[in-house]
């Protein structure tokens, strides 16, 4: 049984405006200890599916449908008690700005034992401080500024620390949320060279959210490919990189520049991400697409297997198509 | 093979605000050396790129060549005049030359101005035209940018426009002067990646059109490859390594630069990355290391690294180091 | 009688904003709610004279201290005047003075507030300590000894409760002018040559006034109820005309004889034009801070 099933989930946000379909009809399956990358731009939908995967959609979020199942159970039905025990435990987060996702008042060390007591309220104060001190020994961070406040660690450190909060109670499932757009480029090598490191010790699975495709072909198993709130590809890394089938893919892969290529001509996709609040009508990309045709206009494609453990949504691959 | 610009000993120190304590028992001002001796030039018509992680100060060299900041000593030259003390009318001509263009598009355009006003007022600032002839210019410029056709644009507010349009406007605001000269400040680096070949490809178009020449801000290597002519890597307020596309990227011979270039990532699965060998972090710009102040992070450092600072000398033709592995 | 009908235009004009008000929540109808009260209290003010059922200031139309009745529904007071005619007509010294003290701190606080900011420095310390004294003190103290100073009467009221509110426009205008202008535009705005009154007018002044509207709304709100509290310890309004404060005032001495309907009327009068601005300042700071919104 794979460690996280999501089956048709649909997230909706109410707003003045009408309702915004932020997240429609995502499936997708993660085994234990693998790496899937969630890829997208703006208004893809690609965080809103993040929290939804520990059910801490923003209000007025909701999630409307699917089932998101970690070890066989459908989080979305747990009651608020029950999800909390999950979080943090089986499921842990880490959020894009570090800056802000500590709170200032409390020491380091304070982070990390009131997290372990919380979730094992049979650990004592010592056992706690103990494995905290060797976690930010495992974080690269000198066990001494366990007494140390969030301000006085650099913006590297501090995403370190929140990777350490992460997994301190060994989680099964960790999900990262652009863990490196506010860091430098050095630093965000480290800090993803980091997050394997601990996970090829403790084994948990990866989730990475990320508008950087560079960064989830080459860190990821699978990717996912969101655009509006859809997702349009999904398949392993190689895969995806190889055979790229999905016209936005493929503009993707087109557009980013490969420091390692000498003259290379790059493009860019027309036109603009669609307003959420007034998204096109049948499939979600077609008016920034050069194979658009009037039935796209009309209808949405279904997910096609294509082959190789690999799923596009476009009518350029048949009309029918095995559903996941 | 003429300057535009060109920069000498450029120095901006930020004084450190003191408690009230250390304000009366010290005399022991630190300074933030944002930028630290830097000297270039840049070539008409040429790409020029200042990269570099966050706080090496690029930024604020790029704001000092404008004339928005003050150099706390050093000299800026445009077009072969000296600029650095200019003030007044004279500094309001000078400002017809150069333009910035900003890394936010959604803080660069005054939200209570319509995109045609907020186009239009440089040349009102100038009083280089007005009424119909403005509009005119408007339109035209508008439509140079790719926003078509101009006059659904002149009405509208910023918020009703995306990133992308945004920055083209940007664009178009800082070209409807005919300036020579363009200061991009991470232009790209908050726009959907899809979208920034099209603001890229629209600079270097415009480039050719107008006989631009840019200093190109980034801490994008990769961009930095797709776009430069030649390129200064800034670590900590110097600059440590200056050279074109061809020879920096072929060979990269500071180690920070080398750290920099291994630290991208590529999108390749099948590459298999070494990961980066640089110990800690960028030290705070108010205590900067004793010698060469990358040497605590250098993989190859050596004794005289720790007492002297590097020079920064051409290695190879037009390739400039500021490093002791080539100082000899 | 015309100024209905200027207010049903002006109103017709304004469906649209507020249609769109409605649309975003609670914080929406509470800035609705304000401005009906608002408008009715002021319209009402406005052709009070000409429905007041006896003359406000005519004395003894009926007899002395009675309570609400159907003749006179709010009573009457000591003099016998009929409460009902004197609340209708006795909004007008209190509008007066909120509005011309608002004007004035406008014209005064927002400018300063403006240049300061912009010029920072010492000049902008010393500007800010000044204004920072001011603010010190207890307004209602600040109104009262300007007002003893100056003595009785609208203008004089209106420019003693302005002293007092003028730090309130200078620390918001200044707050949010330090904020803006680092903004790229205002750089892009100096890049471009512009000098320094242009960036002023029509870069920064423009993105400070909706914060400014809520200073003013709560301004008004305050204004009326410290000319209530003028008037009550004798600086405001000294002579019998219709206003409420003044019967406020009168109504407390006779309360201990209970005619509780003397003060009652005024202080809900007063309550509520305070109320309303109050609605329409807290409801417009709500809807410009999303994360405020319930």
């Amino acid at each position: 049984m794979p460690l996280l099933e999501v089956n048709s989930l649909r997230v909706d946000y109410p707003t003045s405006r009408g309702t915004v379909h932020a997240v429609e009809n995502v499936s997708f399956s993660l085994e234990k200890g693998k790496k899937l990358g969630i890829a997208g731009e703006s208004g893809s939908g690609k965080s809103t599916l993040g929290l939804s995967l520990i059910r801490l959609v923003p209000h007025p979020g909701i999630i409307v449908g699917g089932c998101i199942k970690i070890d066989g159970t459908d989080i979305v039905k747990l009651s608020n008690h029950e999800i909390r025990a999950i979080r943090g435990k089986k499921v842990a987060y880490i959020f894009q700005d570090p800056m802000t996702s500590l709170n200032p008042v409390k020491r380091i060390g304070t982070h990390f034992v009131e997290l372990i007591r919380t979730h094992e309220p049979t650990t004592t104060k010592e056992e706690a401080f103990k494995r905290t001190r060797s976690m930010l020994k495992n974080l690269g961070i000198l066990p001494e500024r366990i007494n140390d406040y969030p301000h006085q660690f650099s913006g590297g450190m501090r995403q370190r620390i929140m990777i350490g909060l992460a997994i301190a109670l060994n989680p099964a499932l960790v999900i990262a949320d652009e863990p490196t757009t506010a860091l430098d480029v050095i630093v965000q090598a480290k800090i993803l060279d980091l997050l394997e490191d601990l996970r090829k010790v403790y084994g948990m699975a990866l989730i990475l959210i990320s508008h950087d495709l560079s960064i989830l072909l080459e860190r990821c198993d699978k990717i996912i490919v969101m655009y509006a709130g859809h997702m349009m590809e999904y398949a392993n890394s190689t895969e995806l990189y190889k055979n790229p089938k999905h016209p936005y893919t493929q503009g993707l892969l087109q557009s980013i520049p490969n420091i390692e290529l000498e003259d290379q001509k790059l493009s860019a996709i027309p036109g603009s991400p669609p307003d959420m609040h007034n998204p096109p009508k049948g499939c979600r990309f077609w008016p920034r697409c050069s194979y658009a045709t009037e039935n796209c206009h009309l209808k949405e494609p279904p997910l096609i297997d294509v082959g190789n453990d690999h799923f596009v949504r476009c009518f350029l691959y048949g009309e029918k198509g095995a559903q996941q | 093979m003429s300057e535009i610009v060109k920069v000498e000993h450029l120095k901006k120190y930020f004084p450190v605000q003191k408690s009230f304590l250390e304000q009366l028992f010290t005399r022991k001002l630190s300074y933030v050396k944002a930028v630290d001796d830097v000297t270039f030039s840049i070539k008409k018509g040429e790409i020029f790129t200042l990269a570099g992680e966050s706080g090496c100060g690029k930024t604020t060299t790029g704001r000092i060549i404008l004339k928005l900041a003050k150099p706390t000593s050093g000299k800026i030259y445009f077009d072969g005049s000296d600029v650095t003390n200019l003030k007044g009318e004279k500094l309001r001509l000078i400002r017809r030359r150069m333009q910035m263009i900003f890394q936010d598009p959604y803080a660069s355009l005054n939200p209570r101005m319509k995109i045609g006003d907020a186009v239009g007022h440089p040349l009102e600032i100038h009083g280089l035209a007005k009424g119909e002839e403005k509009k005119k210019m408007v339109l035209e410029v508008l439509e140079k940018v790719g926003l078509t056709p101009p006059y659904q644009f002149i009405n509208l507010y910023p918020h009703q426009l995306s990133g992308g349009q945004r920055q083209r406007v940007a664009l178009a605001r800082s070209i409807i002067l005919k300036p020579e000269f363009i200061v991009a400040d991470e232009p790209v680096s908050m726009i959907d990646v899809s979208l920034r070949t099209t603001i890229i490809d629209l600079m270097l178009t415009l480039r050719k059109e107008l006989g631009l020449t840019y200093l190109f801000i980034t801490h994008d290597l990769a961009v930095a490859k797709y776009i430069s002519d030649r390129i200064a890597i800034m670590y900590l307020g110097r600059i440590i390594e200056l050279g074109s596309r061809a020879t920096l990227f072929l060979k990269p011979m500071h180690p920070y630069t080398q750290a920099l270039l291994s630290a991208i990532p590529v999108p390749n699965p099948e590459r298999k990355r070494k990961p980066v060998e640089l110990a800690g972090e960028v030290p705070s710009p108010i205590n900067m290391p004793s010698g060469c102040r990358f040497h605590p992070r250098c993989p190859y450092q050596k004794d005289i690294c720790r007492k002297k600072e590097p020079k920064l000398k051409e290695i190879e033709r037009e390739h400039f180091v500021e490093c002791f592995l080539y100082d000899v | 009688m015309s100024e209905p009908k200027v207010k049903r235009s002006i109103l017709a004009q304004l469906m649209p904003w507020l249609k769109s008000l409605a649309r975003k929540g609670p914080s929406g109808w509470m800035v609705i709610a304000g401005i009906i009260i608002v408008l009715a209290l002021v319209i009402m003010t406005a052709i009070g004279p000409w429905i007041a059922p006896y003359n406000p200031t005519a004395t003894r139309v009926g007899p002395i201290r009675s309570p609400p009745s159907l003749q006179f529904p709010m009573g009457t007071n000591h003099l016998g005047q009929d409460m009902l005619s004197r609340i209708l007509c006795g909004g007008s010294i209190m509008l007066q003075v909120s509005a011309l003290s608002v004007v004035i701190c406008f014209l005064i606080g927002v400018p300063i507030g403006l240049f300061s900011s912009y010029v920072g420095g010492k000049f902008d310390s010393a500007v800010s300590l000044v204004i920072d004294a001011i603010y010190a003190f207890p307004g209602l103290v600040i109104a009262i000894a300007i007002a003893a100073m100056l003595g009785p009467g609208v203008i004089n009221m209106a420019l003693s409760i302005a002293v007092v509110y003028i730090p309130s426009y200078f620390r918001v205008v200044r707050s949010q002018v330090l904020s803006i202008k680092e903004l790229a535009y205002v750089e892009a705005a100096r890049a471009t040559g512009a000098k320094w009154h242009t960036i002023l007018l029509r870069y920064i002044f423009p993105n400070v006034i909706p914060s400014i509207v809520v200073v003013v709304t709560i301004n008004f709100a305050d204004a009326i109820l410290t000319a209530a509290g003028l008037t009550f310890i004798g600086l405001g309004v000294t002579y019998n005309i219709p206003d409420w404060g003044w019967d406020l005032t009168d109504g407390r001495a006779y309360l201990a004889a209970g005619a509780w309907w003397i003060i009652l009327f005024p202080g809900i009068m007063i309550v509520l034009l305070a109320l309303g601005f109050t609605f329409i300042g807290e409801g417009l700071s709500e809807l410009q801070n999303p994360k405020l919104q319930r």
